[in-house]
């Protein structure tokens, strides 16, 4: 019987031909832990007497939800990570250098790994074909110390995309009008394949972005088949060995096939407090916004930066509107200054962060008031979720933010390229 | 039998709710971390809950954050188990992990302020308030392991691997 990615990646770590609803026991490649699920993972890790990583697995430390720390209790858990680090030989990414996901994916994921990350947002590798899974402190400590975990195989669903996106338009507005389409829990415990003639008119920044949000449907991996794209990207990182195609057999079993034709997609926004509350960005224009953050494990990459500073060149935010961008690396912000993208950002009146998460996750920099709304590029819009229980946070891609932070107002951006 | 009120939340009860990510930093406080279980989605939760008590969600209970600290300060206001229609997976897991039962059943019927008997071995719940009894979803049977022993802690401290 032909096998999905996923259970192709599960049955190669398992050493057991598994399919959908097979409960298995496979062996991780990386692990990895971030600054605010961290300190848990640390004790969970010595508490079941575990000295040193299983011999199998990279482990990896990344610091970069605070970053750089904003109080003295989180400076002690970035302590205790750095101490962590030098103990185990875990590989640790310090304050700057940017979000554990963007890193994971410029210096580690590879097609067919098993990777699991005490973050939701682990599953942003599957853009490079990787079965790549969110999971929780003490789940991650066991596979730091015994270099496996167990697995329900997913079920999946295929996501056939065929065409191109149109200007304007981008992986963002593919992955939350499928998310509006299915809801934010219409794919839980499911692996999103996504497939189709229309999968080589998606770059791989752009399947990490799309990959990033799975979550947000509930599920448990969004992955792509890997091709010459990949190909492509691993080779320009100097790693063209870790290149390997990953596609699904033909006769794959899916639950659910969803066709997306990209060349019929419009601008889409989030509205709060959930995800899946979604509209066109047309049927929002003239929404007012205080704050357009622009960055995150989602869009924080080069391409998205290209597209905001080539929006804003020459221009300026509105007056009644800040502009917060954070890029997701330092490799990122080295680029994006080299090729003057920052300039063009700072001259238009944009704030710079150092690469993290910034204020996505409302702990710093750019913590939204009661009553303020802001436009992000982020993958949530709970309430709250950006510090203040009482504000608003809409979703959209770099351009609807870009052209919306000029506007002052949620604006299609297709009006203004 | 567990015994204790039923807490009724609606649809929806994300991560951030239940720990805001603006408290990360106390996560090596947890105690100071517990004060603000539910915040933003019931100011007086933390006031009220007692020991023995139940958290009864809708649909999607727990979606967003892999923060395991979310099903933890929920066990550290002295809940004994969560309810709701259906739950997101990290937070399935990690409430298992941490020795919290999850149990899947139609709370449409259970309101705010109910008693409950809940029979984890026979899988009923009893609203002792308005004599409605209900079944539960069948815990898969690794998480049920991991359950018994009390989390994943004590399971791999006693097994020293993954048995299934």
């Amino acid at each position: 019987m032909g096998k999905t990615i996923a259970e192709k990646i599960l049955s190669a770590k398992s050493g057991v031909d598994a399919y959908a609803g097979d409960i298995i026991v496979a062996q991780v490649d990386l692990a990895f832990v971030q600054d605010t699920t961290g300190s848990l993972t640390v004790r969970q890790f010595k508490a079941a007497g575990f000295k040193k990583l299983a011999k199998n697995i990279k482990g990896a430390v990344f610091l970069d939800h605070g970053a750089p720390s904003q109080s003295r209790e989180l400076s002690n858990d970035h302590i205790l990570l750095r101490q962590f680090s030098r103990e185990t030989g875990a590989f640790l990414s310090d304050v700057g250098d940017g979000i554990c996901h963007q890193i994971v994916a410029e210096r580690f994921a590879k097609p067919g790994d098993l990777i699991v990350g005490s973050d939701s947002h682990t599953v942003t590798a599957g853009g490079l074909g990787a079965f790549a899974c969110g999971m929780g402190s003490s789940d991650v400590a066991m596979a730091f110390g015994l270099g496996k975990t167990w697995f329900r195989m997913p079920e999946s669903y295929k996501i056939e995309v065929s065409g191109k996106f149109t200007a304007g338009v981008n992986a963002k507005d593919l992955i939350i009008y499928l998310i509006g389409q299915i809801g934010a829990d219409g794919a839980t415990y499911k692996s999103l394949e996504f497939g189709g003639p229309g999968v080589k008119n998606i770059t791989v920044a752009q399947r990490l972005t799309i990959s990033n949000m799975a979550v947000e449907a509930g599920a448990k991996v969004g992955l792509f088949p890997a091709d010459v794209l990949t190909e492509k990207f691993l080779v320009e990182r100097g790693r063209s060995d870790d290149y390997k195609p990953l596609i699904a057999d033909q006769d794959a079993v899916y639950e659910r096939t969803i066709k997306i034709n990209l060349s019929k997609l419009v601008p889409m926004v989030s509205k709060p407090h959930t995800v899946d509350n979604v509209a066109t960005a047309r049927e929002l224009n003239g929404t007012k916004i205080q704050q357009v953050f622009i960055g995150t494990c989602t869009n924080g990459r080069l391409e998205d930066l290209e597209i905001v500073a080539g929006i804003l060149k020459g221009k300026h935010r509105h007056p009644d509107t800040r502009l917060v961008i954070v890029p997701a690396s330092r490799e990122i912000l080295l680029t994006a200054i080299r090729l003057g993208y920052i300039q063009s950002i700072i001259e238009a009146g944009g704030l710079i962060l150092p690469p993290g998460c910034g204020a996505c996750l409302g702990l710093h920099q750019g913590v939204i008031g009661d009553g303020e709304a802001c436009l992000s590029t982020a993958n949530r819009n709970f309430k709250g979720r950006m510090g203040s229980a009482e504000g608003l946070v809409y979703l959209s891609s770099p351009a609807t933010a870009a052209v919306s932070a000029i506007k002052g107002e949620i604006t299609d951006p297709r009006e203004y390229l | 039998m567990l015994t204790g009120r039923a807490f009724k939340f609606g649809d929806d009860i994300s991560t951030d709710l239940i720990i805001p990510g603006k408290y990360s930093y106390l996560r090596s406080n947890l105690p100071e971390l517990a004060k603000h279980v539910m915040e933003d989605a019931d100011t007086t939760f933390v006031s009220r809950v007692k020991e023995g008590d139940f958290i009864v969600g809708g649909n999607n209970f727990g979606l967003g954050s892999s923060r395991e600290h979310a099903p933890l300060v929920i066990k550290m206001a002295g809940v004994k188990a969560i309810l709701a229609k259906s739950v997101a997976r990290i937070f399935f897991r990690n409430a298992i992990n941490l020795g919290l039962p999850v149990l899947i059943c139609n709370t449409d019927e259970i309101y705010d302020g109910d008693v409950l008997e809940i029979d984890l071995k026979a899988g009923i719940i009893n609203d002792t308030t308005n004599g409605k009894k209900l079944t539960f979803g069948k815990i898969p049977e690794v998480m049920l392991h991991i359950l018994d022993e009390g989390g994943l802690l004590p399971y791999i401290e006693k097994h020293g691997d993954f048995k299934l």
